[in-house]
């Protein structure tokens, strides 16, 4: 027990978990999107963000050609070479997304089987490319190459505002935003919200449910490929079971904040980054994820439904 | 075709079953249980020697996976199948079970059928503790606080003294032998049948609860728990105590895992093996004991007979899990028509 870390480092530790937190909230939005619509587990999610991780590695070293170790890019070969790495994570997690929604569900669904077979062929897909990976990579960790150089825009309070710090701060800030407009605004947004109200009367009012089952895999997949990006580029390194903690982290925020619910994912992605680097801080690091876990056993007591959940007549099995 | 597709081994086995006189099927059913018994000896004759695993040993592994996993998974079948309730950290009752042994062996020289009882009961307690507040929760609210009991029993054998941290404890002792059977490592076969045994008593203890007022109980929360309270099913009981049953099958399961391989670590209870244990109830077909029991049988052995193909199996393994589940999506062995066909209206 160490609380003293509070007082001197109280700024910098929430600083470090908000940036964590909006990174485990963009990939929450993997589970919770797709929850929103399927009341299902989305659980190979966890290795969409990891091929994500990777997708951005092999695009610089190999694409890009960037090797290790050289020196940070700067002026517009910087941001090209970023908006590179971020739109083909993103994409490549989008297309990995709707793949598992074809191999692991939509034959499923279409049978009518019960929940827990496509969790289970979720799970599937999720061995499979755990493994492949894992055999791609030789299960050793692999180092990213640094395109930005860790500047920092100065100190305020302890605080160290590092720029990639602050960009997984922003960017998670903005995508929230513009998500949150299309969903409550655009006509696509509002075929997901139908869905997730009532699959069978969004059905009678012609809706293509299956289009936006898609729809909400490939959301999901993006803002996991845009969390992988960020993840890689804050921590410069990835390993072939980097998603099996992410995966719990996010799911856990995404139930946290009150599964299938936008706002839920942000706050509870927010809440659980802070709460991981005070109770590391505090107690231990070993002791981060008991913690975390405590905390959502006390809060679900209280709040069943999560933060921001929905009423228990909507969140019915 | 379409009588083709309506096909279901179960029905059509319940359906020769019922045919037979009581004598019948006691023959059957000592045959059949004789014929599993055998089983440590099919690796040694030649018509069934091809079941044989390469590189690990045949007769260890019918101990730890095949007969620990499918003890195992009729635990969960508890939970998960006859009452519904999504549980995702099932490997805590496990590791509760191997720590009981473990610890109380080591330090204070207990023998495995002395801490047996007491490997059950602290299973159990620990069932209580998580189950009275988690299971208030639906769903996947339940899945998830499971999920992060399970992490929590590991990280705390990880991090406690006791408990031997990250290495473990090592040096447990094999259980004492009775009527001349002797379990050390050149006799897992007397392991298997103790394993064995156990599986046949967790089999009549589910079929013995499925027919009377808690088996009844757990069917109408499975279908609709809102009806079931209202008709007067106490459901936080009932679930608890599906809980508490599962849970005392896993921690059984850990006491006699403990004390066949002697060492136990942290790494043997992570959040994979829960998850497999789930694969083999679904698998095998979720909520019938002999489609649980069948499915985890061939989940455990599975990757062990494929292992010649090295790194590729896990992969192998989760093909086959994709395939499987598309192909049959209520698993080997499906539960009875007359269960089923109220679960779609709940979905």
């Amino acid at each position: 027990m160490n609380f003293s870390v509070i007082g001197s480092q109280f700024w910098s530790l929430a600083f470090q978990g908000l940036a964590l937190g909006l990174i485990y909230s963009l990939v929450s939005l993997g589970y919770t999107m797709v929850y929103g619509v399927l009341r299902l587990i989305n659980f190979a999610n966890s290795e969409v963000f990891m091929v994500g991780t990777f997708s951005v590695l092999y695009l610089q070293v190999y694409i890009l050609g960037i090797p290790i170790g050289d020196p940070a890019l700067h002026g517009v070969k910087l941001i090209a070479y970023l908006a590179i790495s971020l739109i083909g994570s993103m994409v490549v997690c989008a297309l990995l997304a709707i793949l598992v929604e074809l191999v692991a569900y939509r034959r499923l669904r279409a049978r009518g089987a019960n929940r827990l077979a496509s969790l289970i062929s979720a799970i599937g897909v999720s061995i499979a490319l755990l493994e492949g990976f894992s055999m791609l990579t030789g299960a050793r960790g692999k180092i990213a190459p640094r395109l930005l150089d860790k500047w920092s825009f100065g100190e305020v309070a302890g605080a160290n505002f590092r720029i990639d710090q602050v960009m997984a701060i922003v960017m998670p800030i903005i995508i929230f935003f513009l998500l949150d407009q299309f969903v409550t605004k655009s006509r696509l947004g509002k075929s997901i919200r139908a869905v997730s109200m009532s699959e069978e009367n969004s059905k009678l009012m012609g809706i293509d449910i299956n289009r936006v089952i898609t729809l909400t895999f490939c959301i999901g997949g993006l803002t996991t490929g845009a969390a992988a990006f960020l993840y890689t580029t804050v921590y410069e390194n990835t390993v072939f079971n980097v998603g099996f903690n992410m995966g719990i982290a996010a799911f856990t925020a995404a139930v946290l904040g009150g599964i299938g619910n936008l706002r839920g994912a942000f706050y509870g992605g927010l809440a659980l980054g802070m709460l991981e680097q005070f109770a590391s801080a505090i107690l231990g690091s070993q002791w981060k994820s008991i913690t975390v876990f405590v905390v959502l056993v006390v809060i679900l007591l209280f709040k069943p439904n999560g933060l921001f959940g929905e009423a228990v007549q909507q969140t019915r099995t | 075709m379409s009588k083709l597709k309506n096909f279901n081994l179960r029905d059509f086995g319940a359906g020769i079953w019922a045919g037979w006189n009581r004598p019948t099927r006691t023959i059957f059913v000592l045959a059949f249980i004789s014929l599993i018994a055998l089983l440590p000896f099919a690796e040694s004759w030649g018509p069934t020697s091809f079941l044989n695993t390469p590189i690990t040993s045949f007769q260890n592994v019918l101990v730890y996976p095949v007969g620990m996993f499918v003890l195992m998974a009729l635990g969960l079948n508890i939970v998960v199948g006859k009452s519904g309730l999504l549980d995702l950290g099932y490997v805590a009752f496990f590791a509760i079970g191997a720590y009981s042994q473990a610890i109380l062996s080591t330090f204070y020289g207990w023998n495995t059928w002395e801490v047996l009882p007491f490997g059950i009961g602290f299973a159990m307690l620990s069932g209580v503790i998580l189950g009275l507040p988690a299971l208030r929760l639906r769903g996947d609210y339940l899945a998830i606080i499971t999920l992060g009991f399970g992490e929590i029993v590991r990280i705390v054998a990880l991090n406690l003294t006791v408990t031997g941290g990250p290495s473990g404890v090592a040096g447990i002792p094999n259980p004492p032998g009775f009527f001349g059977l002797k379990f050390d490592i050149m006799n897992p076969q007397n392991f298997f049948w103790v394993v064995l045994a156990l599986i046949l008593l967790t089999i009549w203890m589910i079929r013995r609860f499925t027919v009377r007022r808690p088996g009844r109980a757990w069917e109408a929360i499975r279908q609709d728990e809102d009806v079931a309270s209202l008709m007067g099913v106490n459901t936080l009981v009932y679930k608890l105590w599906s809980f508490v049953i599962g849970a005392a099958v896993g921690g059984a399961a850990g006491v006699i895992f403990a004390s066949k391989v002697m060492v136990i670590s942290p790494d043997m209870f992570k959040f994979d093996v829960s998850i497999l244990i789930l694969a083999c109830v679904v698998f095998g077909g979720i909520g019938n004991i002999w489609g649980v029991a069948l499915g985890a049988a061939i989940l455990a052995y599975l990757p062990e007979r494929i292992r010649f193909l090295a790194d590729s199996r896990q992969l192998v393994f989760g093909l086959v899990l994709i395939l499987m589940m598309n192909l049959r999506p209520d698993g080997l062995l499906p539960r009875k028509k007359r269960e089923k066909i109220t679960e779609k209206g709940s979905k």
